[in-house]
Parts: C-alpha cells; sequence; structure tokens
C-alpha cells in the first residue's frame, strides 16, 4: 500500500461523530461608502502605508505630482485598461516599463532597477485595511513585491466590509484566482527585539490611490 | 544520561543565561500586552475562539475526506501532492523534487514543520544551498541555532548579539546596532539571493479542500518571494492544517494573527492554487505539496489527545507560559516548545523519548485560557503524565507509555494510598506526624534541591477541628 493509503486509512478509524461548524454571519457589518473609506484608511496609515483619498483630482495628475517629489523615475505597470492611459500621460521624468514578457530573461532589471510598481486591486477590505488582489496575466505576482514602492489604485465602489463579505460577493471560491493576495501595508518584520522595521523584503513604501468620483 | 536529567541540565543551563532570559521576557510581554489590546471585549473573544474551535474540530472529523479532495482539487489545479509517513520520508521526496529539477539553491520561507523533519541539515547533505529568508529564521540559522519560539524564532538574541554575528558573516558591511539598519542589511543581502534560487521551500498555514488553495501568513513578503520568484516552489504541511472551505478562512487568520503578534491582519496573506499559467510572466513553474503525518495520525486515534491537532501554531501559549519565560525555547530541546510542544512532542517522539517535558509544567491554566481554538492543555499534560507512568496501560495511542514508571515513586504511593484509605493507619500515621515532627529530615534528595522541605505541624487539623467543637466524623 502507498504512504497515501496508509495515512488515509489510519484517518479513517476514528470517526468522529457529526460535528457541527459555526458559519460566518456574512451581514454582521453593514458600513457606508465613507465609513468604509474611514475604517480603511485608518488601518492602513497605522500600518506606516499612505492612502489618498482622490476626490476631484484624476490620479495620474497626483502620480505627475508626486513622483517627481519624491524622486521616483522607473514606474513598472501591466497590461490593463486603467493603467494603459498613463503611459502616454506620465511626466516627462517618468519613465514607464510594462510587465509584458516571462520574468526569466528580466529579473535582475526587475529586482535592481524599478522604483515603482504600480497596480491596480480587485477590491480592498476595510475592517482590517487589506487590499485584494488577484495577480494574473495582465499584472503579474511580484509587480506588487519586488519594486521598492507599491502604489495601488483602488476604486472607491468595491470596498468591502470584511473579508467574509469579499468571499462571497467576488464569488472567490467559484472563481479560484491562481494566485489572491491581501496585502495590508508595507513589507515589514519585528524578528529583532519585537522592534518594527519596514521594507525588509517586500515594498518599503505602500502609497493606496482610493478614486472616487 | 537519561531524558530526565538531560532536560533539567538544560533548564539549569537557560536559568543561568540571564542575558536569555532577559530578551525573552521583553519580547513575551510585548506580545501578551498586544494580543489583549486586540481582545478587548471578552464576550467577543469568546465567541470567536468558539467558531475557531469549531472550524479545527470540523476539519478533524472530516479529515481524511477533506485530504482525498484537496489532493484532487489541487492535481486539477496543476500542482504536485506527496504524502509522507515518516519525516525521512519528506526529506527524501523533497530532495528527489530538487535533485530532478537541477536545483542547486533554494530559499525556505519559515516553515515549522521543516524544522520538525530537518531539513536543512538533509538538503545540506546533499550538497544543496539552503538559505533561510525569514529575518528571525535567517538570524538563528548564521549563528547555527534551533529556533526557540514558532512566530519569533531568534527571540532569545538581541539587537548587540545580532551587530556582531552580522558582522562576522558580512565583514564588507559596515558594524551597526540599530535595528533599521540591520534590517537594511539583510534586504541586500538576502535580495540577490532570491533572484538567484533555483526553488523555494515554504511552510502552509492553512490548505483549503474546495479550492486547492495553499495559505502563507506573513509580513515580511519573504514568503511570498520565496513562493514566486523561483521556478520551483515546494510546500510542506503537517496533514492537520486542511480545512474545508475557503469561507472557514477568515475566522481563523483573524484568530491566528491577532493570537500570535497582536496585529488585526498581518502585512500579506498569499493564497496560491495554481503554478504559473500559460499567459502568466510569473511565478513557479511548477508547485509541489508535501503532506507529511510523522505521527499525527495516531493522536487523531484518541478523542481526547486529538485537540492537540487543532493547533493553528499561533504561539500564544508559550507567550503566557511561566515556564517557557524563564527557560526559554531551547530548553525544551525540541522542534516545538511551550505548552504545545509539551503536549505535541512526546506524543510524535514517544514518551519514552521526551516524556520528560510534562514535568515542566505548574499546570496554572494561563496557556488554555490564551488558545485561540481552545485547546485544553493543562489537561491533556496531565493526560500525558498519567500515560508516563500507567502501568495497566491504557488504549491512549501514546508511544512509548509507562516508560517513565519508577520502582521507588511506586512503593511511595501505594503506601500513602494504604495509609489515606485505612482511618486507624491514618490516624496512627498524623500521629507520628505531629508528635515526632522534630525528626523531619531537613534534605529530601534532590526533591529538595530548590525546596524547603516542609516540617508537619504540632498538631493535626484534624486536632485543631475537634479542638475547636467540630464533629468527629
Ligand atoms: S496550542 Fe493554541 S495557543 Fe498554543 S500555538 Fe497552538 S493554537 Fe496557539
Amino acid at each position: 500500500m502507498s504512504n497515501r493509503d496508509n495515512i488515509l486509512n489510519r484517518l479513517k478509524q476514528n470517526t468522529l461523530s457529526e460535528p457541527v461548524k459555526i458559519e460566518s454571519n456574512v451581514s454582521s457589518f453593514v458600513w457606508s461608502k465613507d465609513e468604509k473609506i474611514t475604517q480603511l484608511t485608518k488601518c492602513i496609515t497605522a500600518v506606516h502605508g499612505e492612502v489618498h483619498h482622490l476626490t476631484n483630482i484624476h490620479w495620474i495628475d497626483w502620480l505627475n505630482q508626486e513622483l517627481p517629489k519624491r524622486g521616483l523615475k522607473q514606474v513598472l505597470i501591466g497590461r490593463n485598461k486603467v493603467t494603459d492611459e498613463y503611459t502616454y500621460k506620465a511626466d516627462k521624468s517618468v519613465t514607464i516599463h510594462h510587465y509584458d514578457k516571462p520574468i526569466d530573461s528580466w529579473k535582475d532589471k526587475l529586482f535592481n532597477q524599478i522604483d515603482v510598481g504600480l497596480t491596480t486591486t480587485v477590491g480592498a477590505i476595510a475592517k482590517t485595511g487589506s487590499l485584494i488582489l488577484w495577480p494574473d496575466a495582465a499584472e503579474p505576482r511580484l509587480l506588487s513585491l519586488v519594486p521598492p514602492v507599491h502604489i495601488a489604485l483602488l476604486d472607491a465602489n468595491t470596498i468591502f466590509d470584511t473579508f467574509e463579505q469579499a468571499i462571497e460577493e467576488l464569488e472567490w471560491a467559484k472563481n479560484t484566482p491562481s494566485n489572491a493576495l491581501l496585502i495590508s501595508g508595507p513589507s515589514k518584520t519585528a524578528d529583532i527585539e519585537q522592534t518594527l522595521a519596514y521594507g525588509i523584503h517586500g515594498p518599503k513604501e505602500l502609497i493606496v490611490l482610493i478614486i472616487d468620483k | 544520561m537519561n531524558q530526565t536529567e538531560a532536560f533539567y541540565q538544560r533548564i539549569e543551563k537557560a536559568l543561568q543565561n540571564d542575558q536569555v532570559r532577559q530578551n525573552i521576557r521583553s519580547a513575551m510581554n510585548g506580545l501578551m500586552q498586544k494580543r489583549a489590546e486586540q481582545f478587548n471585549d471578552p464576550e467577543e473573544l469568546s465567541e470567536l475562539r468558539e467558531k475557531a474551535r469549531s472550524i479545527r474540530h470540523y476539519s478533524l472529523a472530516k479529515q481524511a475526506e477533506l485530504l482525498e479532495k484537496l489532493e484532487q482539487k489541487l492535481i486539477e489545479n496543476g500542482i504536485q501532492v506527496h504524502w509522507a509517513e515518516t519525516a525521512q520520508q519528506a526529506n527524501n521526496i523533497i530532495s528527489t523534487i530538487l535533485k530532478d529539477a537541477g536545483a542547486k539553491t533554494i530559499v525556505k520561507g519559515k516553515s515549522m514543520v521543516s524544522e520538525e523533519i530537518g531539513l536543512n541539515d538533509y538538503l545540506e547533505q546533499q550538497q544543496i544551498e539552503v538559505l533561510e529568508s525569514d529575518l528571525g529564521e535567517f538570524i538563528i540559522q548564521l549563528a547555527k541555532e534551533p529556533p526557540s519560539h514558532i512566530v519569533a524564532p531568534a527571540i532569545h538574541k538581541n539587537r548587540q548579539q545580532i551587530a556582531k554575528l552580522f558582522h562576522h558573516f558580512f565583514p564588507e558591511l559596515s558594524y551597526s546596532e540599530d535595528v533599521n539598519e540591520l534590517t537594511l542589511m539583510a534586504r541586500k543581502i538576502l535580495r540577490e539571493k532570491f533572484e538567484k534560487a533555483d526553488a523555494g521551500v515554504s511552510g502552509v498555514n492553512f490548505a483549503v479542500a474546495e479550492t486547492g488553495t495553499l495559505c502563507l501568513v506573513e509580513n515580511e513578503g519573504n514568503g511570498r518571494l520565496s513562493t514566486t520568484s523561483p521556478d520551483l516552489h515546494i510546500a510542506i504541511t503537517g496533514i492537520e492544517k486542511v480545512v474545508e472551505k475557503l469561507s472557514d478562512i477568515p475566522g481563523l487568520l483573524n484568530m491566528l494573527t491577532k493570537s500570535a503578534t497582536g496585529q488585526t491582519i498581518t502585512t500579506y496573506f498569499n493564497m496560491i492554487s495554481r503554478p504559473r499559467q500559460p499567459d502568466e510572466k510569473d511565478g513557479p513553474r511548477a508547485v509541489h505539496l508535501v503532506l507529511l503525518d510523522n505521527g499525527r495520525s495516531r493522536i487523531r486515534f484518541d478523542n481526547d489527545l486529538l485537540e492537540t491537532l487543532r493547533c493553528i501554531r499561533c504561539g500564544s501559549c508559550m507567550n503566557h507560559c511561566p515556564v517557557y519565560v524563564h527557560v526559554g525555547g531551547h530548553a525544551y530541546g525540541t522542534t516545538y516548545p511551550g505548552p504545545i510542544g509539551t503536549v505535541l512532542e512526546p506524543q510524535l517522539a514517544g514518551i519514552n523519548n521526551i516524556g520528560a517535558l510534562t514535568s515542566a509544567c505548574s499546570l496554572c491554566g494561563a496557556c488554555a485560557e490564551v488558545c485561540p481554538v481552545k485547546i485544553p492543555l493543562p489537561k491533556l499534560i496531565n493526560q500525558l503524565r498519567a500515560e508516563a507512568v500507567n502501568e495497566h496501560f491504557s488504549d491512549k495511542p501514546v508511544l512509548g507509555k509507562g516508560s517513565l514508571r519508577k520502582t521507588p515513586e511506586v512503593i511511595a504511593w501505594s503506601i500513602w494510598q494504604k495509609i489515606y484509605s485505612n482511618p486507624f493507619l491514618y490516624k496512627t500515621f498524623s500521629w507520628f506526624a505531629t508528635s515526632l515532627n522534630f525528626l523531619t529530615p531537613s534534605k529530601l534528595g534532590k526533591w529538595s534541591k530548590y525546596r524547603t522541605v516542609p516540617k508537619p505541624a504540632k498538631k493535626s487539623l484534624n486536632q485543631l477541628a475537634q479542638e475547636n467543637g467540630f464533629d468527629y466524623e
């Protein structure tokens, strides 16, 4: 018999009585859009992230104002309808790179030359201050991870109250993305004396632009 | 030296190291406080714990079925599944996968199961370079030490010790004791490794049967890098980590991060369901999952002991344990220290090997009070103590039952039992004990090494009660 069968047979020897599982109550929170934005902003800023609620400025204009000020020049984006517009509207101090080739041939550039990874998001979770990303062919997995700054665009109408609610409304289990992420701040560690330090392996900065028109 | 003596020697050594004790004490204080801040509503906490308990218990009850479902889903998703009954088998499986892929260098995300099977040593013997990428794990890998805590592996070291360690191994980097600088150094050293590594190895926090998803909880991003950047990803997990549905995850994740580090959520929650797809630009081309038994299915056989398997490895029980705080993780001499280690390790390795751990508990109950999945740790420790000295072997499936039974102890207790169950003997005994109390020896062998021998009072409680007018029964 195989290892597999041996293990499963042992597990089948003790059948426990029908257990009861307490299911999640999805509707326990009902926040308005503004409340959700406030809560999300509170959580992300508490862990050193930046949140900007853009109501009367286009996100591209915001980037064109801010990136030169911060000395951020090399911006990596995916192949995505939303971010494509930036390709021809970006400030002239910024060079746009596209993540459109398999990583194997240009890993060195990704790891060493890019300043900013710009991504969209599937949504966010207000309660924990988490962005939901489902990386795919258009916006690959490492785009939000390797560059030292991650800028995420978030549509104000896609913020959920809780993770439970996001799972249900996005029909997450049925759609199962190849890779899904909750990102709730810049990379950090407290492994030395329980003292927080940011930017250990992933982005040192997380900037969330909430687009709300 | 027998296991008890060896254990006591490790404790002795730990108690003499004031620096380590201070480091651990202050870290545990911080962790306890942060956890308490997250759970400020006792009623809500009790509901959340009950819910988390029920999810984990349900998963264990349906374990075989869920593992089969998980396997089927993972295969559909393109992830290869391997089953290992023992540590040796798991090591073999992993090294074969690596060799077949021609992988020479691997980066690892933090994984306690890989510590349990001794993966690093095994691979290094096969000339495969293994690099731990979690900052804490990286530090102790340099120091050639095992983790001292399941969540914060380098918690026993302070910044000066770490600065010296870095300086020794990377003399080209300038010396610093600043935590930010040290962190940046590690970033620099490890980045290049991530870029070049042939394979990544990680653990798994939860495996979802419904969708075939491997979930990883972390703050640093090293777990994401290890599982995304190299062309090959191998995950290893204990067979108990499976849960039924995706909707089970939020309740467990919430309890895990709050209990472990007092965080509402960790920076990253990474859910992997497929290797790189044909149109995708990154991610590993091959993903493997190794499901490890290593004694877990035996534990599940007993309805009391199976509660052990609900554990989600938050580390909260050790943060709150007065014994752990004093002796630290290394004194246990096992992969998992603290209360959960005391319960799990003798069941995995056998009481005949490591049953002495069960003596390192005052049954204060702090661990059971904070455990997010309500494992009755003191009750289980007590049961294992009984198994350790059991003469009539119980039907509990514990390895090495009765192996700590000692004849002098057995004789002493049977005399004690005789005296206490016979009124005449008891009276005679208490008369001798009280009237001849000046004869009480001041030393009672090893027992009195750290304790004062109690002297019986001049009058027994019985006598006092009678004198005060209580009826004698
Ligand atoms: S036994 Fe409970 S408290 Fe201890 S690590 Fe496991 S889940 Fe956490």
